[in-house]
């Protein structure tokens, strides 16, 4: 029997494989699929202090392997979350996590305090990198300097961990990452989607209503691997590796490359139960290769 | 809701780019109801990523039915499915239209534009069966655009023709024709599925006759079923314009609730 869990040092998972925050609502979406509790865990999708309208739609658009999403990160807030949602997953017995929010570092900050005092949370996401919130794509994660000082104030705000979650779209994703890991945060994520757009050749207009948005999908697989391997050599904290996976041999060569765990998005809106066959997969691959701890996987690229 | 990865595709017609699978799956089956649809997986590879939402158009025994027309490369290798193939389709989802008991013993207007009559033949049927009284309304460019009209005329329905034209049936839009009907009659009710123009200006007309409407909307949809709010479209609810997801919200919606705003759609 393999043993799949895996220790993130502030965090104990039953399994490497947790569902991203965006592909996987509020977690309740997934409940006819299957028992949640089968996840290492998963990530609810992000939540300012106030419910969000999103940007205008159309949302969605394929490209070859790949899906460039424009959201806008539309919710219900988190205290309708607190309030309806929460109470439904507390009881889980699985790893639950909330992707957190902001404006502006204070509104951050005020999330993350919000959600620290209610019970049932496994750790925050801090998303400093959607592309689809603010002018041109821009955000936190872009520069180090903004990055440590939104994760410096939210770990302020609360006790809960932390995992960062950076942006692709930067020049060196390692600085951004040290400097995360420099403010305190227990663990980073990436990448976030690339910033992306497409045109509509007979109206010459963006197919997206927001004019760009985030791809993600297999088609950014590579790059997204290539990212992973670099802030797993800069930084200590545990790395959670995403970005197109949709097989357990996905999942498995990001935690070669230094994934501790890994995040599965897209993949869920094509199978429902994308993270269930990818966990058994990760089963069956350790077993047929003798391998006791999957954990024993993170880091074994051979350079 | 339910994914079946053995759904084996039973019969196949077709007409030019229009399709009518008939699929084997007695858990959808069971489940469905008129307005409901499927997301259908149409490739093994990555290529093109997404599933394909699809309407019912029939539900009866372990059977479902889908009709579809070729709109781009999602339908166009759906299409290519051969009979005996197992397809991976997950359903039904959605709320469908409803079916009222006070619409028993009335005339109800089903008003379908090119592939819109997908779920109104199913919802005719189910109307009929509460003991309504149908009148499907069924409205293309052309001719080869109406392939179901002698298949529904042959279930006993009242069917009203029009194309665009005026190679079959009453020149003109169908929309034209609904108005022409509504001097002679007045039903209790209009359901309506087809493209945007098409039903805004039947809920232009409905405004203005005071009738009763729910409208079938089509989106790009991400996942189908409520997890990434990438089919949104503008809907009024406790008099507040919201974002609303027309895969788990809708696709149907009433009269009242749709926003008409196309333009953001260019």
């Amino acid at each position: 029997m393999v043993d799949l869990s895996v220790d993130l040092g502030f965090l104990k998972l039953k399994n490497p494989v947790l569902a991203a925050s965006g592909t996987f609502g509020y977690g309740l979406e997934f409940k006819p699929f299957y028992d949640l509790e089968l996840l290492g865990g998963f990530v609810v999708k992000g939540l300012y202090l106030k419910p969000r309208e999103g940007n205008r739609p159309p949302r969605l658009v394929e490209t070859p392997s790949g899906l460039i999403n424009s959201i806008g990160l539309q919710g219900i807030g988190v205290e309708a979350f607190c309030r309806e949602v929460l109470p439904q997953l507390a009881g889980l017995k699985t790893a639950v996590m909330v992707n957190v929010c902001g404006e502006e570092e204070d509104e951050y900050a005020r999330v993350a305090e919000y959600l620290g005092r209610h019970q049932g949370i496994a750790a925050l996401e801090l998303n400093i990198s959607c592309p689809n919130v603010r002018e041109g794509g821009r955000c936190p994660a872009q520069s180090p300097e903004s990055t440590y000082r939104t994760v410096k104030k939210v770990k302020q705000a609360t006790s809960l961990p932390l995992i960062t979650k950076l942006s692709p779209n930067v020049t060196d994703i390692t600085a951004v990452a040290r400097a995360a890991e420099e403010a305190g945060t227990e663990a980073v994520s990436l990448i976030n989607t690339l910033l992306a757009m497409a045109i509509d050749l007979e109206t010459r207009k963006p197919k997206l209503g927001n004019v760009m948005g985030g791809l993600s999908g297999p088609a950014i697989k590579p790059i997204a691997l290539r990212m992973v391997f670099q802030v797993a050599r800069a930084v200590k904290v545990p790395v959670i590796g995403m970005g197109g996976i949709f097989s357990a041999a996905d999942a498995l060569e990001f935690m070669m490359a230094g994934a501790a765990a890994v995040q599965v998005g897209t993949a869920n809106f094509v199978d429902p139960d994308a993270c269930l066959k990818i966990i058994r997969g990760l089963q069956d691959w350790a077993e047929n290769h003798g391998i006791e701890r999957i954990s024993e996987v993170t880091g074994s690229l051979q350079l | 809701m339910v994914i079946d990865r053995q759904a084996r595709l039973v019969a196949v017609e077709s007409w030019d780019d229009y399709f009518l699978f008939t699929l084997e799956s007695p858990q959808i089956a069971c489940q469905a109801r008129p307005g409901q649809f499927l997301m259908i997986r149409v490739s093994e590879t990555s290529q093109p990523l997404l599933r394909r939402p699809i309407s019912l158009h029939q539900a009866q025994g372990p059977h479902v039915q889908i009709f579809f027309q070729v709109a781009g490369e999602g339908t166009r290798l759906l299409s290519m499915k051969k009979t005996g193939q197992q397809l991976d389709i997950l359903g039904p989802l959605g709320n469908g239209f409803t079916i009222r008991p006070e619409l028993r013993g009335n005339e109800v207007f089903c008003v379908g534009g090119g592939r819109g009559i997908a779920p109104l033949y199913y919802l005719a049927r189910e109307l009929r069966a509460s003991g309504a009284r149908p009148i499907i309304f069924y409205g293309g460019r052309s001719g080869t655009d109406l392939p179901l009209k002698d298949r529904l005329r042959a279930d006993g329905f009242e069917v009203l023709i029009s194309t665009d034209d005026g190679s079959i049936g009453s020149p003109g839009f169908v929309t034209s024709l609904v108005e022409a009907e509504l001097k002679k009659r007045r039903p209790a009710y209009l359901y309506a599925c087809g493209p945007v123009p098409m039903m805004e200006k039947l809920a232009e007309i409905c405004r203005l006759e005071n009738l009763k409407a729910e409208f079938s909307l089509e989106s790009m949809m991400g996942c189908g079923f409520g997890a990434c709010w990438g089919c949104v479209k503008k809907i009024r609810r406790n008099d507040q314009e919201k974002y609303l997801k027309v895969c788990q919200d809708g696709p149907v919606f009433s009269l009242e609730e749709v926003v008409w705003q196309e333009s953001e759609h260019g």
